[in-house]
């Protein structure tokens, strides 16, 4: 998404945004000439206090959103620095290039919700200290080598990604009705699962049994992380039957391919909290 | 949510475009026309133009979008099942494979949103791809790459115009998927490009699209003309 465009989109929702961000259309006409000359990365300050100011009421639950989040991608962007980091761990060349790549885009992500939190008048929530054995902090748990063993590292930076579609997905209808903020959202929502569905078609290649999208409720690493996979082999969709519908031959595993599921923030939480010390 | 659980009758009907065309003008016609003067006088423009109100119509509010999504999933649906009808030389069983299960994806998205719409569905549309050359791997995967990251975007897009939470959800649980095969397209063109520069930007947020946008990217593969003038625009 252009972020340049969000106010003029949110415009088109609310065509009393001006007059609800400023009593005067000039300051923001001004406004917009400012946000044309900064840089992109400081816009979603401007975005952010904009917002703080014209809907004042719906900040909580926006805030609340967005901090859930940060959490979230605390953890991505911390596990993919230190992977990067950890010499020997990803083989050099196409391996080292995606999961920089992701990396970067997940330390965008935590720049993008702070400065947006920041800018709701909020302190961004602190970053938690990670323990990627998904140990609890007794840095034992079941993925103890999530950082000498490649595969392991694989493992864990699916279950992330998949269930960071699943979270973003989940807290979509919180953001109903905010516009530009549900864009984004949204915009960082595909770009979880373009993630997800790389470092699957990687660990295929390692020989795991999976696809780039998700089968039934399998997932291809074992019983650690089926929590972030349950109900996905949900075969019916708002009443209507995926499977052989209308006739056409889609099988079990197709209807559940065909889509993914959402999850609550409680459940996102109980899922990564092996992870937080 | 209502609307979406009722079984479709008007849908399994063939060849009724012709029927619910002629309805649709009329029904477009009385909207503008109740706009009053102001809107008269833009029937009477957009009749001349013949853009106003031709075209299969999409609808208005989350309905449209949901006819909107249901457009673009036909159009992907029917590239796919082309695609796997015969495959381009070369091939290989895991790309059988792969490209096998985005056709069954996207028909099961396009038969969904066909029952989920009911009789307020579109008809079927006619689909032109004479641009692509279905024997050549190149020419499918660069159009493929095209039709997930602008599905993709749509979606992203789409979004903020929908006012159910459900339907919000919806989209959503497809939007994913839809993302997970741009990535997957990506990679079998150039491994490592699935999210690369081209769709995502310095924030690491991927692309999104108004309607308008979308149709007039996708309107070089779709014969049919499609009426989205009551889309919700915000």
């Amino acid at each position: 998404m252009n972020i340049l465009n969000i106010l003029q989109e949110i415009e088109k929702v609310d065509g009393e945004v001006y007059e609800r961000l400023s009593p005067r259309r000039k300051a923001m006409n001004e406004f917009f000439g400012f946000g044309k000359k900064v840089a992109i990365a400081s816009l979603p300050f401007a975005l952010g206090s904009m917002f703080k100011k014209a809907y004042s009421q719906s900040s909580a639950d926006i805030e609340g959103v967005l901090q859930f989040a940060l959490t979230l991608e605390y953890l991505e962007a911390e596990f993919y620095t230190r992977a990067v980091g950890t010499s020997g761990l990803i083989p050099a060349g196409a391996a080292t290039g995606a999961i920089t790549t992701i990396r970067d885009h997940e330390n965008q992500h935590v720049a993008f919700l702070k400065t947006t939190i920041q800018s709701l008048g909020k302190t961004p929530v602190s970053k938690p200290t990670f323990d990627f054995s998904a140990g609890n902090g007794s840095m034992a748990g079941p993925f103890a080598d999530v950082f000498r063993n490649y595969d392991t590292f694989l493992a864990v930076a699916q279950t992330f990604e998949d269930t960071g579609v699943r979270a973003y997905k989940g807290q979509a209808p919180a953001l109903l009705g905010t516009g530009g903020v549900l864009t984004a959202a949204l915009n960082i929502h595909s770009v979880e699962a373009r993630h997800a569905s790389h470092i699957r078609q990687m660990r295929k290649a390692r020989g795991a049994n999976v696809k780039p999208w998700i089968t039934g409720k399998e997932t291809g690493i074992g019983a650690a992380v089926q929590a972030s996979y349950d109900g996905e082999e949900l075969e019916t969709q708002a009443g209507i039957k995926i499977t052989n519908i209308n006739g056409q031959n889609i099988s079990v595993a197709a209807a559940t391919e065909s889509f993914d599921e959402p999850l609550t923030k409680a459940q996102i939480l109980a899922i990564v909290d092996p992870f937080i010390v | 949510m209502a609307n979406l659980t009722k079984t479709d009758e008007q849908g399994l009907l063939k060849d009724q475009k012709d029927f619910l065309s002629a309805t649709l003008h009329r029904r477009s016609f009385l909207q503008y026309a109740g706009a009053g003067a102001a809107g008269i006088a833009l029937v009477a423009a957009g009749c001349k133009k013949d853009r106003m109100i031709e075209g299969v119509y999409l609808g208005s509010g989350d309905i449209g979008i949901l006819n909107y999504a249901y457009a673009l999933e036909q159009l992907e649906a029917a590239f796919y099942l082309q695609v796997a009808t015969s495959f381009y030389s070369g091939a290989t069983d895991a790309e059988k494979l792969l490209l096998s299960d985005i056709r069954d994806h996207e028909v099961a998205h396009r038969e969904f949103f066909k029952n989920a719409l009911g009789t307020m569905a579109i008809p079927a549309l006619e689909v032109d791809f004479s641009t692509i050359n279905f024997g050549s791997r190149d020419s499918v995967l660069a159009t493929a790459k095209a039709f997930e990251d602008l599905g993709v975007s749509a979606y992203n897009g789409a979004g903020a115009l929908i006012k159910d939470a459900g339907y919000l959800t919806l989209a959503g649980k497809i939007v994913s998927v839809e993302a997970r095969h741009a990535a997957l397209i990506r990679d079998l063109i150039s491994n490592g490009s699935f999210a690369n520069s081209e769709v995502i930007d310095s924030n690491g947020l991927d692309k999104s699209r108004l309607p308008m946008e979308v149709l007039g990217i996708a309107g070089t593969y779709i014969k049919t003309k499609i009426n989205a003038s009551d889309l919700p625009t915000s």
